[in-house]
């Protein structure tokens, strides 16, 4: 990638740390007391369900929202400093772009803005529109483009200073699955470039595949944090998860499965198992109890599992 | 089925104010606008501004005087306003037509000497000394106005001097009078002329008892003497409308989100609001020297000779207009408050400030309201340069009010956008 005007960065620093931030929009704390750190070159993906603060804490550490307390630092400096903004990229949510200027024009007049010029801005638009496959759409209008096109051009624009940390915030929002795989592999490029990135998404499988560490986040806190292993193991240990469906469930099923130490959330409960001999047992109570099982399934706990079993919800509430 | 679209048109009109603004309150506004300077409001009547010189000093020229003075449609200047306290001596022949041709009056009456022995005549023939009326060619109603009020003065306000001119062609057509009839008739002359003169309320004139020589001082040479006036006119209303439109793209880019990412870069608010507002600017400028160029191509508008005075007033008056964009932006959450924000506003400001009608043919109070307005600063300015081929340096109370107006436009809309600057 094109070497911009990226300022240089103290090279012990962490690209983002994150200290007791607290964002409160009157009687709403969309953030709550979040502490996070981000290592050099690492892909941290924020999971949560919409509303749960991501954005709001992607746009504290860009500089865009005042916390109430708190300090966010980008490779040693404050995030609303002028050498942060050097160093950081922000990919919103929104298509926050120019739709009556071509891909070209755009990815110009957001180097422009960062301060690149001459034969710098020129090889940083060129990488980028290389980078988000849109060489051979380069002079044509946004409004023109796809919405996957659109999604990358946006990506695009978010990188054309050469930032060395990249917050992207659910970048993959109402495109088709085709699209979705070909982002996957620009960030997997960017990361395997040894890029720092922030990643926020509600789509666990995103998170799965993207990235090293995850922080759940939901009600404005991290419950947790690690590895999707280490949060699977953290939470399930050895354990396995049964899943199932009832033949018309009463009102009383809901009560009944926690009874049983288990979460029913959106016609199916979830019991945790050490041993596969359990399910037995299960399913005699379940007879026993009046129910009539429709389906059954055991299944290694995932980050959705993880996800219901910290917050009682689906991560898609 | 049909009321219910009725109904669904209601309640949506009820949650656009904009709409409401422009269906309810823009046309109240422009009806009274043009009923206070059409309606002929007792209070607010204009009055013609005139500049007289009395070079003759007679008794008949002094009466003249006087019944100019007291009639009610006119305001008669007889020397500049005090300067520095000092009392400014009375207008000459000179210095009035300077000061229709600064813009100051759109009349000035000159009595000339000999005025008092041959002034008046019926039906003429004689060497009649005649009024000259210096006038401003862009003001068409004033020098006629005042010429016809002449004539009527002269009738009310002199009915000796008429009378003695009756008996003067008795004397020359008819053999004159008995000396028992002259004796008579020079008393009723002496009774007259002890009768206060006149004002407005007498009949009208009928014929030119009063020779009038009229001469443009300003504008003589003009092709057409409307074109400057309304190109300017017409350029400024038009350039709030464009920088209103053009500064509204500050309102799609926080819309889109676009505008969060230019300020997560190195482009600060300052200088965001800076950059629009010269692109406002700019665009507004090119539209002026567009409107200009077409006039001087198409209507004969003396253009290149006031290059440099255009120059000046296209920018100083973009710049304000620019500014003026920016405020209306600032001022609106969305693009959709402001189209009829800006419409409303633009059209009372233009209709005040003389894009609509030529603010002379305003009430005094209406002119006054007017300066109010960039319309009314821009558009005396291109005046001067255009019309009255003033020299550039006589600009500068226009540029100033207008590059003053653009930057405090610019300070309160650099207020207003700190709501999009941090959450």
């Amino acid at each position: 990638m094109a070497s911009a005007s990226a300022e240089p960065v103290a090279s012990t620093s962490l690209p983002l740390r994150i200290e007791g931030l607290i964002k409160r929009f009157g009687e709403l704390t969309a953030v709550d007391g979040i502490s996070l750190d981000l290592n050099r070159g690492e892909c941290m993906g924020l999971l949560g369900p919409n509303g749960a603060g991501k954005s709001t804490l992607i746009r504290s550490i860009v500089g865009r929202v005042i916390p109430d307390t708190g300090k966010v630092t980008v490779f040693g400096e404050s995030a609303d400093s002028a050498g942060a903004r050097m160093t950081l990229g922000w990919v919103p949510q929104e298509l926050a772009l120019y739709p009556r200027l071509s891909c070209r024009e755009n990815l110009e007049s957001f180097g422009l803005y960062h301060g690149l010029r001459g034969q710098a801005l020129k090889t940083a638009v060129g990488w980028c529109l290389e980078w988000a496959a849109l060489k051979d759409r380069a002079n044509e209008r946004v409004k023109s483009l796809s919405g996957g096109m659109k999604r990358r051009l946006n990506m695009a624009a978010g990188l054309i200073h050469h930032p060395k940390l990249v917050l992207m915030d659910e970048p993959t929002v109402g495109v088709d699955p085709q699209s979705r795989l070909r982002i996957f592999e620009m960030i997997e490029k960017l990361h395997g470039e040894g890029m720092s990135i922030i990643y926020t998404t509600h789509y666990m499988e995103e998170a799965e595949r993207l990235c090293d560490r995850i922080a759940i986040i939901d009600h404005g806190r991290i419950i947790a944090v690690g590895s999707k292993d280490e949060l699977v193991h953290r939470t399930f240990g050895s354990r396995s998860q049964v899943l199932a469906r009832f033949e018309n469930p009463g009102d009383g099923v809901a009560a009944w499965v926690k009874q049983r130490g288990g979460v029913y959330d959106g016609g199916t409960a979830q019991f945790t198992i050490e041993h596969a001999s359990e399910i037995a047992g299960l399913l005699d109570a379940t007879a026993g109890a009046g129910y009539e099982l429709a389906d059954v399934s055991l299944r290694k706990p995932n980050l959705e599992s993880v996800f219901l079993q910290l917050t009682g919800r689906e991560l898609r509430d | 089925m049909i009321l219910s679209i009725v109904r669904t048109g209601l309640i949506a009109l009820r949650r656009d104010r904009g709409a409401l603004a422009l269906s309810f309150i823009l046309p109240i506004a422009f009806f009274s606008i043009f009923a206070v300077i059409f309606g002929g409001r007792r209070d607010t009547t204009p009055r013609i501004d005139i500049l007289a010189v009395d070079e003759d000093h007679s008794k008949t020229s002094e009466r003249l005087m006087q019944g100019l003075q007291s009639e009610g449609s006119l305001s008669v200047r007889l020397r500049p306003a005090p300067k520095q306290g000092v009392e400014q001596p009375e207008y000459t022949a000179e210095t009035a037509g300077a000061a229709v041709k600064a813009g100051e009056a759109p009349v000035a009456l000159i009595i000339p000497r000999g005025f008092g022995e041959n002034g008046m005549s019926f039906g003429g023939g004689e060497k009649q000394a005649a009024i000259r009326l210096l006038k401003d060619s862009s003001d068409m109603i004033a020098p006629q106005v005042v010429a016809g009020l002449l004539q009527k003065v002269a009738i009310t306000s002199m009915p000796d001097v008429m009378a003695a001119l009756g008996s003067k062609y008795m004397d020359r057509y008819a053999g004159g009078f008995t000396p028992e009839q002259r004796k008579r008739m020079d008393s009723s002359l002496e009774q007259l002329r002890r009768q206060p003169a006149a004002g407005a309320g007498g009949g009208s004139s009928g014929g030119m008892l009063i020779a009038v020589d009229a001469r443009d001082v300003v504008g003589e040479n003009k092709h057409n003497p409307m074109v400057s006036f309304y190109a300017a006119a017409i350029g400024v209303m038009f350039l709030l409308f464009t920088a209103s439109g053009a500064s509204g793209s500050l309102l799609d880019e926080a819309e889109s989100g676009t505008l969060d990412r230019v300020l997560s870069s190195r482009v600060t608010m300052g200088k965001l609001l800076a950059g629009k507002m010269l692109y406002s600017g700019l665009l507004a400028f090119s539209q002026l020297v567009l409107m200009f160029v077409w006039a001087w191509l198409v209507f004969k508008l003396d253009f290149v000779p006031h290059l440099l005075g255009f120059a000046v007033m296209g920018l100083s008056t973009a710049f304000a207009v620019g500014a003026f964009g920016m405020l209306l932006a600032s001022l609106c959450q969305t693009r959709a408050q402001l189209g009829p924000l800006s419409t409303l506003v633009i059209l009372i400001m233009s209709s005040v400030g003389g894009s609509m009608f030529p603010r002379f043919l305003m009430p005094h109070a209406m002119q006054q309201a007017g300066l109010l307005t960039i319309n009314a600063w821009a558009i005396d300015g291109f005046t001067k340069v255009f019309w009255r081929d003033e020299p550039v340096s006589h600009l500068w109370p226009q540029v100033v009010v207008l590059l003053a107006v653009g930057v405090v436009l610019f300070a309160v809309a650099r207020r207003m956008a700190r709501r999009w600057e941090f959450t």
